[in-house]
């Protein structure tokens, strides 16, 4: 059985089908990447999968359990219990410090615990940051504080919506290196980039247009070390 | 964990939250003010009505119904007294703290020495007491009687250096027809004894008074070997306006259930305060004085439902007030407010964030504007009463009620926003 399977999802927008029957399976444990231009609906199907919208038709398999139309409450512990978050846009409580955002993700999941979060932030390089509040970092350390916090629960995936999006290369390549220790530990991961090198480094890239894959590509040589072809 | 959020929160957004603070004591202050006054004012529109004197008298028995019966208003001479004893019984009945004044009365015939008539009453003017609860009372006409004017000399004070019990008041028209002036002594003559009373002052009661002489009351009866006899109580309290059960029970106390005669005994109704002295006091009917103890009540009322209206509407306004601005601040927020539900966390825990900031904030204003409403009140005291306002504690858990309750309506559709807010609205770059 597939970790998560969508069969023939659609979202519809009034007359606009941001999704048009989509089917896609990811196995425990892939590196998916989903490519595609603006407004192709990349945005809809992550939130589909992260459980924070429904669609319009189709089933979402998610361990096997249908998650397409649960209520409102229980997409919140799904989302809390098996999915990790990153975003284009590095999203941190502004008031918070980094150590601090990590915890909320613990303190809504179960008990924050200061010492794990701390191990959290070493992994992505931010132990001497933890202390920070978000304006005073780097937009790449603020990225690097979502990808703690996305890990800090165990998700059982991790959904990255452009996660490289608003970063020069050298962040990138910490992130996606990150990505990989991710992989390598048996993370599932979902990255929707516009970037192909991003996605040529996943193991697997579909490509979605008009609310529909069009093209897939397995990458044969996939070592997760993003390469870039000048 | 939380803390540090609500610490975090209020460290970012102070400006927003002194202005719901802000809000939130505007409203307090003139609430706590109104119900400070609220609660004052029936003392107080009391102590300013009792000008009107006594709003309850007690005679004996046999002359409540010697009038009753044949109608006399003055029914010659009485023939039945109260027991001189029984004065101080005033002060221990259940409502005892209600009576703001009282005095005996006892008309004793007398004659001057042109041969004609007078009556000489026998009564306290400003009799002190220091009752069992450790309070003083002044009790007396001098107040009961604070609307004579004293033409000439002063009102008689029993507590000066120079009292003696032959001081008296003289009514104008006595002291004209004497041809007296303050300091002159005058000769009286009872059937058992004879009195030189000194004119300690004459006053302008507008009435029968004017041809009375009033001295004290062991004075007065000696005139007439009246020893320890009084022939009315004045009393002046603290009454709760009237209502059906009042009404009844003023017909009569026994056809009450004893829920009801409960109610009725513990509460300031003119007629159970009138009902508890007559327990007191032997062989007497005590009765309210209709029109104005009906008229006090009235006017309170009024005033009351004024402040009460006041009250109201600062809260409302309030309410209105912290619904904008907490409403601003939620959506302010609403990123914030989405990458915690992205996160996992359920509406209940975000309301409970928010709530709680905008809580403490509210208590925060509340306790400024507590302390402003006083200070507000002491103002209303001295301007409209010339007289401070005593702070109920009453006021304090009231005000808090209502703080809290115009804080929790007034977030509530910030908080039915937050609750519709969806994450991936918020959050995928689409607002
Ligand atoms: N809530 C919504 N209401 C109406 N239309 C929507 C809504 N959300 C998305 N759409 C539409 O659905 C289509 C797909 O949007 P989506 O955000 O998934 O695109 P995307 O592939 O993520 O684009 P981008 O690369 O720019 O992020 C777009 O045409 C968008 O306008
Ligand atoms: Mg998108």
């Amino acid at each position: 059985m597939s970790l998560l399977e969508l069969k023939d999802v659609s979202k519809i927008y009034g007359d606009l089908h941001a999704l048009d029957h989509v089917n896609m399976k990811v196995e425990k444990g892939e590196w998916v990447a989903i490519m595609g231009p603006s407004g192709s609906g990349k945005s809809t199907m992550m939130n589909i999968i992260g459980c924070m919208d429904t669609p319009t038709e189709g089933q979402v398999l998610l361990d096997g359990r249908d998650i397409s139309k649960v209520s409102k409450k229980e997409q919140t512990i799904i989302r809390r219990d098996k999915i990790g978050l990153i975003f284009q846009q590095f999203y941190l409580v502004n008031y918070l410090t980094a150590l601090e955002n990590v915890m909320t993700a613990q303190y809504y999941h179960s008990v924050p615990d200061e010492k794990e979060a701390m191990e959290a932030l070493e992994r992505v390089g931010l132990a001497d940051r933890a202390h920070h509040l978000p304006s005073q970092l780097s937009g790449g350390e603020q990225q690097r504080v979502c990808v703690a916090r996305a890990l800090i629960n165990y998700p059982e995936i991790v959904l990255a919506d452009e996660p490289t999006g608003n970063l020069d290369e050298a962040n990138e390549t910490i992130v996606m290196d990150l990505f990989r220790q991710l992989h390598e530990q048996g993370t599932t991961l979902i990255v929707v980039t516009h970037d192909p090198e991003v996605a040529q480094t996943a193991q697997r890239a579909l490509v979605l247009r008009d609310g529909h894959f069009t093209k897939e590509t397995v990458n044969n040589n996939f070592t997760g070390v993003i390469h870039y072809n000048d | 964990m939380f803390v540090r959020m609500i610490r975090g929160a209020f460290a970012r957004q102070w400006k927003k939250m002194l202005m719901i603070a802000f809000t939130v004591a505007l409203g307090t202050s003139l609430a706590a003010a109104m119900l400070s006054v609220m609660m004052d004012i029936g003392d107080k529109v009391n102590q300013e009505l009792k000008t009107y004197g006594a709003n309850i008298t007690v005679v004996p028995k046999e002359t409540s119904i010697v009038s009753d019966l044949y109608d006399v208003e003055d029914g010659g001479s009485q023939t039945a007294y109260l027991n001189e004893d029984d004065l101080g019984k005033v002060m221990t009945i259940f409502w005892a703290f209600n009576i703001v004044d009282y005095a005996p009365i006892v008309d004793v015939p007398a004659r001057l020495d042109d041969g004609s008539g007078v009556t000489v009453v026998g009564t306290w003017f400003n009799h002190h007491m220091d009752l069992p609860t450790g309070q003083t009372l002044d009790a007396g006409i001098a107040s009961l009687r604070s609307w004579w004017s004293v033409t000439e000399g002063n009102w008689i004070d029993e507590q000066a250096d120079g009292y003696t019990e032959n001081d008296a008041m003289f009514g104008k028209a006595i002291a004209e027809k004497l041809g007296v002036k303050a300091g002159d002594t005058v000769h009286v003559k009872g059937s058992k004894k004879e009195a030189d009373l000194r004119v300690a002052g004459i006053f302008d009661a507008g009435g029968e008074e004017d041809d009375q002489i009033f001295t004290a009351l062991d004075t007065a009866q000696a005139l007439d070997d009246m020893d320890g006899k009084v022939g009315s109580i004045e009393v002046s309290a603290l009454t709760t306006p009237d209502n059906e059960l009042a009404e009844k029970a003023a017909k009569d106390p026994g056809a009450l259930t004893v829920d009801q005669y409960e109610t009725w005994y513990c509460t300031a109704y003119a007629s159970s305060i009138a009902y508890q002295l007559q327990e007191v006091i032997e062989n007497s009917v005590a009765a309210p004085v209709r029109q104005v103890a009906d008229s006090e009540g009235n006017i309170l009322e009024k005033t009351q439902l004024l402040m009460v209206l006041i009250t109201i509407l600062s809260m409302i306004g309030a309410a209105l007030g912290i619904m904008n601005l907490v409403t601003a601040s939620v959506m302010e927020r609403s990123k914030e407010i989405g990458l915690l539900k992205a996160l996992g966390a359920q509406n209940g825990a975000i309301t409970g964030l928010v709530l709680t900031e905008v809580l403490l904030t509210a208590v925060a204003g509340g306790a400024a504007g507590f302390l402003g409403g006083f200070g507000f009140a002491q103002i209303i005291g001295h301007t409209v009463f010339g007289s401070s306002i005593t702070i109920r504690p009453m006021v304090i858990p009231i005000v808090a009620v209502l703080v809290i309750v115009m804080t929790l309506l007034g977030s509530l559709p910030a908080i039915r926003m937050l609750m519709r807010l969806e994450p991936a609205e918020v959050l995928h770059g689409r607002q």
